[in-house]
C-alpha cells in the first residue's frame, strides 16, 4: 500500500506528501499469524497489483491526453469514434482479469468455509459491550471485558500501550491447533474481529455463525467489533493469547478448578461487608458501563440506580429485574451471565450505595434458590 | 430549489462530518460522548445521501432534461411541486429527532436491526416517517422524469439520440421506482416491530435480524447507483464538451448504464460477506460483483479515448470532470478490492470501506454536481461565474478530499474499525492527517456559495453558447434559459 501511496502520490502532484514523508506509519495489511490470514494478504496484494497496473495504464494514456492534447499546445480534435474492435477488446481483458482473479480467491474461500474437523470449540457470544468465551467441551466460561480506565479515556491519564485494545481476561488457544469459533450475541448484532488471524465473523442474535483458526506462533492478538452495537462499540475489543499446548492444557485445569469454587462461593456464608466489597468490584464490570459507577446512569435508555425505584423498593421486584432483565429494553437478563456470588453482591451494593440506605442484603443462596424455583 | 435545499443539507450535512473529524482528531473522548457521536455518524449518513446527493441530482434534472430533450417544462408540474415541498418536511422530521428525548437515531445510516428496533431510541418512529416521507419524493420525482422523457421529446429526437445526462437519469428514474417502496417496506418492518408487537427482525419470535440487511441492501446497493449515474451522465456531456471531440462510445455508453443498473439488482449481499451467507452465495454475489466492473470499466475507457486526440481546456467543470474520473476509478479499484470475499473479510466494516465509499460519492456524485452547476451556471443565471474562484475551489477541494479520505485506506488496512468515537493509539497519525484534510475541504464549500451568489447577481453576460465544444439543444436558447423554453418544439436531425 505505501507503493500505493507513492504511485498515486506521484499522479496527483505528490499532494499525498504526509503519507510518503514518515516512513514508519503503517500503510499496509499486516500478513498475519494463520494460513488464512496469509492467503488473505497474497489475494490482497494480488488484486492490489493488478489494480495499480490497469490504473498506471488508463492514468497514463489519460495524462498523456492532458498534457499533449491541449488546445493552448495546438492540438486540433481528431474526429473518431466508436470502433467494435477496441471496445469488444475492452470488454474482454477486463472479463479474463477477473477471471483469473476470482480462481484462487475462490479457494480461498472454500477453504474459509470448511470449519469441520475441530480439535477445540469455543462459542464467542457478543453483549453490550463485552465478549464472552465457553469452552463448550471443558464446561467453563467467562467474560471478557474492557480494562482501560474511564480516566485514560477521558484524558485525565497519560494513555497505555495497549489503549482500548486491553481486557482482563483474554481467550486462550493453543498453537497449531483447528480452534472452531461458534459466534452468537445476547442483544444486538457484534462482530467478532482478530485481523492477525483473518477471522471476522457476524455475532447475530438468535443465530450461530462458525468460523475457524489456526495459529502458528505464539502470541497475544488484537482485534476489535467491528459491527456498530451502540454507545460503547468502540471500546469492546478483542484479545486472544495463543500459548503452547501444554501451557494450555494447565490453564484449562486452572479455569475449571477456579469455576468449581466459584459454584463453591454460592454454598458460602456472606456477610454484608462481604456483599458490599464484592458487589462493588462486579457492579464496575458488570453494570458501570450504562448505569454509571455513581448509578445516575443515563436516561432515558438507562436509567438511574440512585433512589430508583426498583434498587429502594421490593426486593423480589429487584431480583427479577436483575436476573430476567426488561423485555423491550437495554435491560438485559444477567441471570446467565453472573454467578450467584456476583448476582447477590451487586443487588446488594445497588440497594447500599450511593445514598441508597435499605439496610437489606440477598444471599447467592438465595439467589440460587430464586433461579431454581423459576 | 432543490438546489438550494440540497445545498443546505450539505451543508449541515458536512458540519455533523466536521463534528465526527474534530473528535477523531486525537485519541480520547474530547468533544463528544460515544451517544452522540453515534448519533452524528447516522445524520451525515442520512442527510447526505437523502438530503444533499438525491435532490441535487432532481434538481438538475428539473432544469436541464426539459432543456435537452426540447420541452417547455417538465410534463408534471403539481407533482413536481409536491416531490419537492415533503422534502422539507422531511428532513424537519428528521432533525428535529436531534432534540428529542432519547436523541437523535443513533444506529448508522443502515440502520441494522435489533439495533434500531429493539435497542433504538424513542425517536426511531420519527425517523421512520421521515423515511417513508423522503421515499415518496422521490418516487414522484422520478416519475415525473420518466413521462418527461418518454413523452415530451422534440420531434426526431430518438432514444438513441438523447443526451447522456437524460440517458442516465431515465434509467436512474426507473431504479428509483424499483427500490424506494422495498425501503418504504423495511422502514414498515421496523415500525411494526417497534411499536405493534411484531416480530420480523427478531430471532426470540421466529424473526431473523439478518433478513433486515438483505431487504435494506437490495435497496441499499441501487442506491449507490442512483446516486452515482446521473454523475456519470452529465460527465459525458461535459469531456466531449472541453475536449472538442464526439464522445467516444454512445451506444456502448447507453449499454453499460443500463448494464450497471440491472447487475446492482444482483450484488447485494456483497455488503453482507460477514454475515454467514452460504458458500454458494457467497460465490455466487463475488462473481456478480466482479462483473460491475466491466461496463464501469467500459465507461472510463470511453472517457479515457473521448479525451485522446482530442483538444483540451481546463475550465472548472472540465477539471472536475477529470478529478472525477480518477478519484472515482481510485474509488472503483477499492472497490475491487472489497468484491474479492476472502479479501472482504478483513477489510469489512473498516476504514478501507468508509474509503471506498467516499471517493465513490465525494470526488463520484459531488463533484459530478460541481461539474454540472459550473457548466450550466451561464445558462442558469444569464452571467458567467469567476473562473479563477471556481478553479481555487477546485483546488482546494481536491487536495483536501484526498488528504480526508486517502489516509482512510491505510486506517482501515492497519484494522481500525468504522464508527468509533476512539480508537487505539496506532491510528492516530492517518487520524489527525484525515481531519485536516477534511476541515479543509468543508471550509472550502462556502467558496462554493460565494461563486453561485456571485455569479447570480451579474457579472460577463453568457451567451447563448459559453462553451466552445458543447452540443445539446440547451445552447440553442438564449442564456438565462426563458422561463418555458420551447414552446413550439424544435425540429432535431
Amino acid at each position: 500500500m505505501r507503493v500505493h501511496a507513492q504511485r498515486v502520490g506521484a499522479l496527483l502532484g505528490g499532494l499525498l506528501f504526509p503519507a510518503l514523508s514518515m516512513a514508519d506509519w503503517t500503510v499496509n495489511m499486516t500478513p498475519g499469524v494463520t494460513g488464512t490470514s496469509n492467503d488473505i494478504f497474497d489475494l490482497h496484494m494480488t488484486i492490489f497489483w493488478i489494480c495499480v497496473a490497469i490504473g498506471a495504464v488508463v492514468f497514463g494514456i489519460m495524462f498523456w491526453s492532458i498534457f499533449a492534447h491541449r488546445k493552448s499546445q495546438g492540438a486540433k480534435p481528431a474526429n473518431f469514434h466508436e470502433n467494435t474492435m477496441v471496445e469488444v477488446l475492452w470488454t474482454l481483458i477486463p472479463l479474463v482479469i477477473l477471471v483469473i482473479m476470482a480462481i484462487p480467491a475462490t479457494a480461498t474461500l472454500i477453504d474459509m468455509y470448511d470449519t469441520t474437523e475441530s480439535d477445540i470449540d469455543i462459542k464467542v457470544t457478543g453483549y453490550q459491550w463485552k465478549w464472552q468465551y465457553e469452552y463448550i467441551n471443558e464446561d467453563f466460561g467467562y467474560f471478557s471485558n474492557l480494562t482501560t480506565p474511564s480516566d485514560q479515556i477521558r484524558n485525565r491519564q497519560a494513555k497505555g500501550e495497549n489503549y482500548l485494545l486491553e481486557v482482563d481476561k483474554p481467550m486462550v488457544i493453543p498453537v497449531g491447533k483447528k480452534v472452531r469459533f461458534l459466534l452468537t450475541a445476547n442483544d444486538v448484532i457484534h462482530s467478532w474481529w482478530v485481523p492477525d488471524f483473518g477471522v471476522k465473523k457476524d455475532a447475530i442474535p438468535g443465530f450461530i455463525n462458525e468460523a475457524w483458526t489456526r495459529v502458528d506462533k505464539p502470541g497475544t492478538y488484537r482485534g476489535q467489533c467491528t459491527e456498530l452495537c451502540g454507545k460503547d462499540h468502540g471500546f469492546m475489543p478483542v484479545v486472544v493469547k495463543a500459548v503452547p499446548e501444554e501451557e494450555y492444557n494447565t490453564w484449562v485445569a486452572d479455569q475449571k478448578a477456579a469455576a468449581e469454587k466459584e459454584r463453591e462461593l454460592t454454598q458460602k456464608d456472606w456477610t454484608m461487608e462481604e456483599l458490599m466489597e464484592r458487589g462493588k468490584t462486579a457492579y464496575a464490570t458488570a453494570c458501570a458501563a450504562c448505569h454509571q459507577a455513581d448509578g445516575s446512569g443515563a436516561p432515558p435508555a438507562f436509567p438511574a440506580l440512585r433512589g430508583s425505584a426498583i434498587a429502594t423498593g421490593d426486593m423480589a421486584a429487584h431480583i427479577d429485574v436483575v436476573v430476567n432483565g426488561v423485555s423491550g429494553t437495554a435491560m438485559q437478563a444477567f441471570g446467565g451471565q453472573l454467578n450467584e456470588a456476583d448476582l447477590a453482591a451487586i443487588i446488594t451494593y445497588e440497594r447500599n450505595a450511593w445514598g441508597n440506605k435499605m439496610g437489606d442484603m440477598v444471599t447467592p443462596k438465595e439467589i440460587f434458590d430464586y433461579k431454581n424455583q423459576q | 430549489m432543490y438546489l438550494i435545499f440540497s445545498f443546505t443539507m450539505f451543508l449541515l450535512g458536512g458540519t455533523m462530518a466536521m463534528v465526527i473529524r474534530a473528535e477523531l482528531f486525537q485519541p480520547g473522548l474530547q468533544i463528544v460522548q460515544p451517544e452522540f457521536f453515534n448519533q452524528m455518524t447516522t445524520m451525515h449518513g442520512l442527510i447526505m445521501v437523502f438530503g444533499a446527493v438525491m435532490p441535487a441530482f432532481v434538481g438538475l434534472a428539473n432544469w436541464m432534461i426539459p432543456l435537452m430533450i426540447g420541452a417547455p417544462d417538465m410534463a408534471l408540474p403539481r407533482m413536481n411541486n409536491w416531490s419537492f415541498w415533503l422534502l422539507p418536511c422531511a428532513f424537519l422530521i428528521l432533525v428535529s429527532t436531534l432534540f428529542m428525548e432519547g436523541g437523535a437515531p443513533n444506529f448508522g445510516w443502515t440502520f441494522y436491526a435489533p439495533l434500531s428496533t429493539t435497542y433504538g431510541p424513542p425517536s426511531t418512529t420519527f425517523f421512520i416517517f421521515a423515511i417513508h416521507i423522503m421515499g415518496v419524493s422521490s418516487i414522484m420525482g422520478a416519475i415525473n422524469v420518466i413521462a418527461t422523457v418518454l413523452n415530451m421529446r422534440a420531434p426526431g429526437m430518438t432514444l438513441m439520440k438523447m443526451p447522456m445526462f437524460v440517458w442516465t437519469w431515465l434509467i436512474t428514474a426507473f431504479l428509483l421506482i424499483a427500490v424506494m417502496p422495498v425501503l418504504a417496506g423495511v422502514v414498515t418492518m421496523m415500525l411494526m416491530d417497534i411499536n405493534f408487537g411484531t416480530s420480523f427482525f427478531n430471532a426470540a419470535g421466529g424473526g431473523d435480524p439478518v433478513l433486515f440487511q438483505h431487504v435494506f441492501w437490495f435497496f441499499g446497493h441501487p442506491e449507490v447507483y442512483i446516486m452515482i449515474l446521473p454523475a456519470f451522465g452529465a460527465i459525458s456531456q461535459i469531456i466531449p464538451a472541453f475536449s472538442r471531440k464526439r464522445l467516444f462510445g454512445y451506444a456502448s455508453m447507453v449499454y453499460a448504464t443500463g448494464a450497471i443498473a440491472l447487475l446492482s439488482f444482483l450484488v447485494w449481499a456483497h455488503h453482507m460477506f460477514t454475515v454467514g451467507v452460504p458458500l454458494a452465495g457467497q460465490l455466487f454475489f463475488m462473481y456478480a460483483t466482479l462483473l460491475i466492473a466491466v461496463p464501469t470499466g467500459v465507461k472510463v475507457f470511453n472517457w479515457v479515448a473521448t479525451m485522446f486526440r482530442g483538444s483540451l481546456t481546463l475550465e472548472a467543470p472540465m477539471l472536475f470532470a477529470i478529478a472525477f474520473v480518477i478519484l472515482f476509478s481510485i474509488g472503483g479499484f477499492s472497490g475491487l478490492m472489497l468484491a474479492i470475499a476472502p479479501a472482504d473479510f478483513q477489510y469489512h466494516d473498516t476504514y478501507f470501506v468508509v474509503a471506498h465509499f467516499h471517493y465513490v460519492l465525494v470526488p463520484g456524485a459531488i463533484f459530478g454536481i460541481f461539474a454540472s452547476a459550473y457548466f450550466w451556471l451561464p445558462k442558469w443565471t444569464g452571467y458567467m461565474y469567476d473562473e479563477t474562484l471556481a478553479k481555487t475551489h477546485f483546488w482546494l477541494s481536491f487536495v483536501g478530499m484526498n488528504l480526508a479520505f486517502f489516509p482512510m485506506h491505510f486506517l482501515g488496512l492497519a484494522g481500525m474499525p468504522r464508527r468509533i468515537p476512539d480508537y487505539a493509539l496506532q491510528f492516530a497519525d492517518f487520524n489527525m492527517v484525515s481531519s485536516i484534510g477534511a476541515f479543509m475541504f468543508g471550509a472550502t464549500q462556502l467558496l462554493f456559495l460565494l461563486i453561485v451568489v456571485k455569479c447570480a447577481r451579474g457579472g460577463v453576460k453568457a451567451p447563448a453558447k459559453p462553451w466552445e465544444g458543447a452540443e445539446g439543444l440547451e445552447w440553442e436558447v438564449p442564456s438565462p434559459a426563458p422561463y418555458h423554453t420551447f414552446t413550439t418544439p424544435p425540429d432535431v436531425k
